[in-house]
């Protein structure tokens, strides 16, 4: 045989391993979490707060994580598609395409897209220091709401791109404004920002870095933005690192939490860019 | 001609509109520079911040030095600044080989339901947090490498060394990667591939000499963004890292990155001179990195994706 088909032949199979690699690292992932969680898991995690000796092995469960999660990911998730759902029309609809200003505004993005969690929450605590703000639920939801914006904008506007513009031009000549040519728009990217949402909150419900300053941690639920929170993520992070095996089994139950989370983001992301692009025209 | 008292009402709607029209993109533009601003904003914040740091000692006291004791003012980033470059090299060097190939089946030789079994897969890797990485590391990794893979090489490893860090944080870069090469060899017409396969070459021949050759410079920005992406990855690193602060010796040795500093300290015993300056230098190393990394391969890639269209 050529020698050009033996490498054919070699190099196939190295992609073939390698792409069977990925699966290993998906598949050992979710076993390990599951097969460590599962045991630890039961309705008192998810139902009741850490109790008197939580946190030497006796009752309690997670709630006080779970509430404080779904508080931060919520709030933040509603401020960042306030912010940038105008920034993606103002991008794509009142600005010309190949406009300088928004393909800075859009390097921009690319880079705070970038900027590690670590530093948003760095810099969001000096933030906080400087207005006085102790480390609450407050703090949190700003932090994360400030690490999704991009998130939230790049992949809007990756849909929003690709808008056909015979479609704004149509809706012109009808002798719409830009501003009312928004209706036309919103219908074209639906999936796109159903699909950024999802992508955000799974960001958010993930992130343990930023909130690790600013939303602090508690065993209670907190009962004003002032007061701190608990995480899902931060909950694992401090259970593991707890000699108490007990506790440490908690630790692997948030995680199985975190994980069923992200799986159910991740199937209904893919629904809705299946399903839902009916309205496209492309 | 119509006349215009003819429809006054249309003509004063129409104003109205107008008005409607501008002032929503008044408030979109303020929005928009507001969120670009933030980038400024963090840029200075941590600038100022670390001035205190800057003032008192000279850069290269700062950067080249290993001496870190905080409560008698010594702070050498050395030994941070080499864990996070190794760390981040060790998780380089394998997964851009990895993704390299898997991007080359994917679009170069699968079949379309190879693509939809293994994106969601990558959709899944993508989506998982950090913690459960570090969770993962720890149960798998760790005992992986003291027990059966560091014995080889070294006396006595915990596990929780350069190399676990390296292999945890490539897994989390690898869906990143590869969907970077996948959209960068999506982007090559396929009449190119076809002249080439038309002259008898091989599929891989046809990879090698034209897909690969052609977008070399965008593989090289891809691998640039996965690196300051790397970076900044903090707490799946610290899990599995050891947080000992030493210049390495060996990939079995433990580290201590960058992001695992601030993470670890900040908020604690700020009352320390300089200290939180000091924190705040780390973040804003960080931040430059992975600033001028961003921008440079953003700028490549863009003008890429243009010659392409």
């Amino acid at each position: 045989m050529k020698l050009k088909f033996i490498e054919e032949k070699i190099v196939k199979g190295v992609m073939l391993m390698t792409t069977l690699l990925v699966f290993l690292f998906v598949g050992s992932i979710l076993f390990t979490i599951i097969k460590n969680g599962w045991p630890a898991m039961n309705w008192e995690m998810i139902s009741s707060l850490p109790g008197g000796g939580f946190y030497i092995g006796k009752e309690g469960g997670l709630l006080n994580a779970i509430v404080g999660s779904l508080y931060i990911v919520g709030a933040s998730t509603l401020l960042g598609l306030a912010v940038s759902i105008p920034v993606v029309f103002y991008l794509n609809v009142y600005l010309k395409k190949n406009s300088r200003r928004a393909s800075l505004a859009r390097l921009a993005y690319d880079v705070l897209f970038g900027i590690p969690s670590i530093v948003y929450g760095a810099f969001a605590f000096t933030l906080m220091i400087y207005f006085g703000l102790k480390t609450s639920l407050a703090g949190g939801i700003i932090v994360i709401t400030l690490l999704i914006i991009p998130i939230f904008i790049r992949s809007m506007d990756e849909i929003a791109r690709e808008l056909p513009q015979d479609l704004l031009h149509a809706s012109y000549s009808l002798g719409a404004t830009r501003y009312e040519t928004i209706k036309v728009v919103v219908r074209q990217i639906a999936p796109g920002i159903a699909t950024a949402t999802l992508l955000s909150i799974g960001r958010a419900i993930g992130d343990a870095a930023a909130v690790m300053f600013t939303a602090g941690y508690t065993d209670s639920i907190p009962a004003s933005l002032g007061q701190p929170a608990a995480t899902l993520p931060l909950a694992v992070f401090f259970q593991l690192s707890s000699p108490i095996p007990e506790v440490q089994e908690r630790a692997y139950a948030a995680a199985l939490i975190l994980t069923i989370i992200v799986l159910i983001l991740s199937i209904v992301g893919r629904l809705i860019t299946n399903r839902f692009s009916k309205n496209k025209i492309s | 001609m119509i006349s215009e008292t003819a429809y006054p009402k249309v003509h004063h709607l129409s104003k109205l509109r107008l008005l409607k029209d501008n002032m929503a993109g008044s408030a979109m533009f303020t929005f928009t520079m507001v969120s670009v601003l933030l980038l400024v904003l963090i840029g200075a914040g941590l600038i100022i911040k670390s001035l205190p740091i800057l003032e008192e000692k000279t850069l290269g006291e700062l950067l080249l030095t290993s001496k870190w004791k905080p409560m008698r003012g010594d702070f050498g980033f050395l030994p941070f600044i080499l864990g996070t470059l190794w760390v981040t090299t060790i998780a380089i060097v394998w997964t851009v080989p990895v993704s390299l190939f898997t991007a080359i089946f994917l679009t170069e030789n699968s079949r379309s339901w190879v693509k939809k079994v293994v994106f969601p897969a990558l959709d899944i890797l993508a989506g998982l947090p950090s913690v459960v990485y570090g969770v993962w590391g720890i149960l798998v990794v760790v005992p992986w490498i003291s027990d059966r893979l560091a014995p080889h090489f070294v006396e006595f490893s915990t596990g929780y060394s350069m190399l676990t860090a390296g292999i945890v944080l490539g897994i989390m870069i690898l869906p990143l990667m590869i969907s970077l090469f996948v959209e960068l060899f999506t982007s090559v017409s396929q009449e190119l591939r076809d002249a080439s396969l038309s002259l008898g070459a091989t599929r891989w021949q046809t990879t090698k000499h034209v897909v690969l050759k052609k977008t070399f410079p965008g593989i090289l920005a891809s691998v640039t963004l996965a690196i300051s992406r790397a970076m900044g990855e903090t707490i799946a690193v610290l899990m599995v890292c050891g947080n000992i602060v030493q210049l390495p010796g060996s990939i079995f040795d433990g580290c201590y990155p960058l992001p695992a500093l601030i993470a670890n300290n900040y908020g604690e015993m700020l009352s320390l001179p300089l200290y939180e300056s000091a924190l705040m230098l780390a973040a804003l190393i960080l931040f430059i990195v992975v600033f001028v990394f961003n921008i440079g391969s953003r700028l490549i890639l863009r003008r890429i994706e243009k010659s392409l269209n």
